[in-house]
């Protein structure tokens, strides 16, 4: 262990706003591009359900109507 | 010969193998990205000449480094679609370059942040540093290609074109720091020489480049595999994959 507190390690020898501001923002970068592809996902999941059901809906109101 | 690898060409086949290297990828790339960072950090000494502020390499090095590898995957999958017609390498483009593009601004992002305290500037014209911001340019470029025709086949050819000139600036950013005088030092490692590093900051430094190559790879699988059933969709296969069971409403 290279930091003799918990104080320390923050400060990085007086270097932490540069430290943590360059860790801080590509962790938020990565998060972001890790949310997206998820988000991207999931939304064609949806709208692939949402086509299906209407579909089906279709098919039953034509069968109705013949 | 490559008989074998037919099966491979299948989106069906493909969408299910990386399925399942995926949940390893991932799992690899947490631990060891993790492992390598809190090394980093916690347990790697400081430097004699920056103090501290040279932590900030166990993030700079491995993303600057594979801002460049994934560039060289970006063109040869752009160059594998147009001379074998692959679809699934123009899919591919879809799936490499948001992640070469975020990795890209990482390493300009974090090299900004390192030199406002060694070099006293964010920024500066010179070499490495401009040849490195036309390839966040040219990641950008490629993406909006991709997606600017409604036409899918035209708009990954126009972005494969893009991608493959644009491989030009891989060796300018690489030998920049040779060719010009700039601000940037010039490479720390190096595959046939020692490098001058002490093994206690070398050690996590090669943990968090292993840890960023498993990351870039499970970010690249999970968008790919969202690019193929995006492509698929009308195929019956994905119905399956996707189709939820009219009794549970659950997803198989």
């Amino acid at each position: 262990m290279q930091f003799e507190s918990w104080q320390a390690f923050i400060e990085m020898g007086g270097y932490g706003f540069y430290v943590w501001l360059a860790f801080g923002v590509s962790f938020l970068a990565m998060g972001l591009l890790v949310v997206q592809g998820l988000r991207a996902r999931s939304k064609l999941e949806r709208e692939f359900v949402q086509e299906q059901q209407r579909q089906q809906r279709l098919a039953r109101r034509q069968q109705e109507v013949s | 010969m490559w008989r074998w690898l037919h099966p491979y060409a299948k989106p069906e086949t493909v969408y299910h193998l990386l399925g399942r290297w995926l949940p390893w990828v991932t799992a690899g790339a947490v631990l060891i990205l993790g492992g390598g960072l809190v090394w980093g950090l916690l347990f790697a000494p400081a430097d004699y000449q920056q103090g501290d502020s040279y932590r900030i390499i166990f993030i700079h090095v491995p993303s600057a480094m594979f801002s460049m590898s994934i560039y060289v995957s970006l063109a040869v999958a752009a160059f594998i679609g147009r001379v074998w017609q692959l679809k699934m390498a123009d899919w591919a483009l879809a799936a490499i370059a948001p992640v070469g593009a975020v990795f890209t601004f990482i390493a300009l992002f974090t090299g900004a942040v390192w030199g406002k305290p060694m070099w006293g500037t964010w920024w500066e014209w010179d070499a490495r540093l401009t040849s490195q911001l036309i390839l966040l340019f040219l990641y950008i470029g490629v993406l909006a290609l991709y997606y600017a025709f409604s036409d899918n086949r035209t708009g990954a050819k126009a972005a494969g074109i893009l991608a493959m000139v644009g491989v030009i600036n891989i060796p300018i950013i690489r030998y920049s720091v040779e060719w010009w005088n700039t601000l940037h030092q010039g490479a720390t490692l190096t595959v046939f020489e020692r490098p001058p590093m002490a093994n206690s900051m070398l050690f996590p430094l090669l943990t968090c480049i292993l840890g960023f190559a498993l990351l870039a790879a499970a970010l690249i699988f999970q968008r790919m595999r969202t690019e193929i059933l995006r492509q698929e969709l009308r195929r019956p296969w994905v119905k399956n994959v996707l189709q939820v069971s009219p009794t549970t409403g659950e997803q198989r």
